[in-house]
């Protein structure tokens, strides 16, 4: 087999898709720019959301019998809430964010403290509203200190060590790597991406090299140059296939500046900081390059193949429409929480890639099923490119009427 | 040379079942003549210049192009011919210069070599103008040059033109016919493919007239006049196609 053929073909192709507007926005231009617009879009949003949610200061209503001015007073002693008089719809109030919480003092609030006798105080939110969130923590938060320093005064006043009502401290400690953290919330996030980036990628130069070419009446003159059909299809395979990963780098390199990028815009503003607390290595993205290889030579064969069917641009979109859904469908459930490896999972294409990548970015490397994935995924996209070679060289595909 | 020996194309359609599309033609085409095949559409012309240029397999029989067999050394066949039909597109987004080199790479040919045989080709054909102009922006006339300069850039013994001059104006008509010409004055094979009349008459030195699929006359313009005791092609046309239309009919 003349490898200068496959090259001479591949090169055509590869100046020929370039020059092709479609190919240029789907292969450079999405990947490039949809990384940045979803993390520097998304977390400047949160971050704004977060930080005007905190910075407002809510009002709260204090619904009270009048018989514990002490309780009020406390109360009132919060800071950066806005304490206003009660009124009885005060639930209605919440619902038409008027104020965002509520706080109710039980009448004899304030004698059954003293008497030692035990009374609820009742805090109303709209649990799912962040305002409404922020203003009631504040107040619990507050409540509970005031709990504690309640318990301390009565154990002093008897006499009784601080202890006798608080035995024992709990702490949690995280002892996962940062990665591992970041990999719970962006895991599954980052392979998702790339393995629809690297699928669509290769659409359109797949489509534009066999459907594409029918419709303008190139492929008779291709057949007619003495390169035999293997080495045709091959070179267009190489194109297609290049076009998937320079998609797929563009997206993770992408991906990694964005964040980086994103990281240092909101330095300083915590409630950002704690969302893009993560680190993804250069092992991990080299990792999940190394593993999408197979799937993009699978992508790559399996829709020149599909597209090869088609007599005409139009119809070769209507085959792959359906495909798309194929093709997200594993990789999303990649994205559920709670979706872990088996043995019988590491052999379903596409899905396998998507839970490996996720590990891999969370910090943990499955060796076998790594090469358990990688030989499946390897041994799919051969076959993909035996029937796409195949087909080129069947007349009734290529000459369909 | 071109030694097509009982070529059959059998295709398998839907709609109309088995179809024989070429039903055992044979005929020789020799160096510096040109062989006309003359038919209506869906005679089977396209299929069997398709078939020799390999672009097709024979279902039955073989042919002999350039001296080498169409079903044995198909890649050796297609290295000695130039084939031209009207869907041999070029590739839009490659310039003229662009396509005709790719074609000669494509032959296995060195680029000082291509480099060489483009200027004489697009100095002969008054290229030059348009040479590194997209090929989607070239007017129909040009985009013919380009097609002439892709079919010879790696200088073929043997032409095959399928209805060459089809919804070209009269420039670019006369442009291919003139070209088709200069080949047989080099003393290459060629034959083409054609339900043009004038065309054949001032053209070729033999003719075959092909209907559903079978060569049913074969000959010199002189040899067919004198066996129909006709002078217009056009009659002797229809005097040799017309019983076989009446007999499909009946079936």
């Amino acid at each position: 087999m003349s490898k200068s053929n496959i090259f001479t073909v591949y090169r055509k192709e590869l100046t020929d898709s370039l020059r092709d507007r479609r190919t240029l926005i789907s292969m450079v231009v999405v990947p490039i720019v949809i990384f940045p617009l979803i993390s520097i879009g998304m977390f400047t949003f949160i971050a704004k959301v977060v930080g005007k949610a905190m910075e407002e200061v809510p009002k709260v209503m204090i619904v009270s019998a009048g018989d514990s001015p002490r309780a009020v007073e406390d109360l009132k002693a919060i800071k950066g809430i806005d304490f206003i008089p009660g009124e009885p719809d005060y639930a209605q109030q919440i619902s038409d964010k008027k104020i965002r919480a509520a706080v109710d003092v039980p009448a004899g609030f304030d004698a059954a403290v003293d008497h030692d006798t035990k009374m609820t105080l009742k805090i109303y939110n709209y649990e799912g509203d962040l305002k409404s969130s922020i203003a009631s923590d504040k107040i619990e938060k507050y409540l509970k200190d005031l709990q504690t320093q309640t318990v301390q005064k009565r154990l002093q006043a008897r006499n009784l060590p601080p202890a006798l009502a608080d035995p024992f401290d709990v702490k949690k400690e995280n002892v996962a790597p940062p990665e591992k953290v970041s990999g719970a919330m962006i895991g599954g996030f980052l392979p998702y991406f790339v393995i629809i980036l690297c699928l669509t990628g290769a659409m359109y130069p797949a489509i534009d090299l066999t459907a594409g070419e029918k419709e303008r009446g190139t492929i008779e003159t291709i057949l007619t140059s003495p390169v035999p059909r293997t080495q045709i299809v091959l070179g267009k395979f190489l194109m297609v296939l290049t076009a998937a990963l320079v998609t797929a780098m563009l997206a993770i390199t992408s991906m990694g500046v964005s964040f980086h990028v994103a990281k240092a815009l909101m330095a300083g503003k915590t409630e950002a900081n704690n969302l893009l607390n993560f680190s993804i290595g250069l092992k991990a993205i080299g990792a999940v390059f190394f593993m999408v290889l197979p799937l993009a030579v699978l992508f790559s064969a399996g829709l020149l193949a599909i597209a090869l069917m088609a007599k005409s641009y139009k119809e070769a979109q209507s085959y792959i429409a359906p495909l798309m859904i194929v093709v997200v469908l594993p990789a999303v459930a990649g994205l559920m929480p709670g979706v872990e490896f088996n043995a019988r999972m590491a052999l379903v294409p596409i899905l396998s890639t998507s839970l490996v990548c996720k590990e891999i970015v969370a910090g943990t490397y499955h060796w076998n099923y790594i090469a358990i994935i990688f030989a499946s995924t390897c041994v799919y996209a051969s076959a993909a490119l035996f029937v796409a070679v195949s087909l080129f060289k069947r007349e009734d595909v290529l000459f369909r009427t | 040379m071109i030694e097509a020996e009982n070529l059959c194309k059998v295709f398998q359609d839907k709609k109309r079942g088995t179809v024989r599309a070429v039903d055992g033609v044979s005929f020789v085409c020799k160096p510096g003549q040109i062989y006309g095949l003359l038919g209506a559409n869906g005679a089977g012309k396209t299929t069997t210049l398709r078939m020799l240029a390999t672009i097709l397999e024979p279902t039955n029989g073989t042919a002999r192009v350039a001296g080498f067999d169409v079903m044995t050394d198909a890649q050796k066949v297609r290295a000695n011919i130039g084939f031209l039909s009207t869907s041999t597109a070029l590739y839009g987004r490659l310039s003229a210069y662009e396509m005709v080199q790719y074609f000669g790479r494509l032959h296995g040919l060195e680029d000082d070599v291509i480099d060489q045989r483009i200027n004489a080709l697009f100095g002969r054909l008054e290229m030059n103008e348009f040479r590194d102009r997209r090929c989607d922006k070239l007017s129909t006339g040009m985009k013919q040059k380009t097609s002439i300069a892709r079919t010879l850039i790696h200088n073929p013994q043997v032409m095959i033109f399928d209805e060459p001059t089809l919804g070209l104006d009269v420039m670019a008509a006369r442009t291919i016919v003139q070209f088709i010409r200069e080949c047989r004055d080099q003393s290459k094979t060629v034959i083409f493919s054609t339900h043009v009349m004038s065309e054949v008459e001032k053209l070729c030195d033999h003719i075959g007239i092909i209907h559903g699929g079978k060569l049913l006359a074969e000959g010199t313009l002189a040899d067919l006049r004198q066996r129909s005791g006709l002078h217009d092609l056009e009659d002797i046309f229809v005097q040799v196609v017309e019983p076989h239309i009446a007999k499909e009919t009946v079936a």
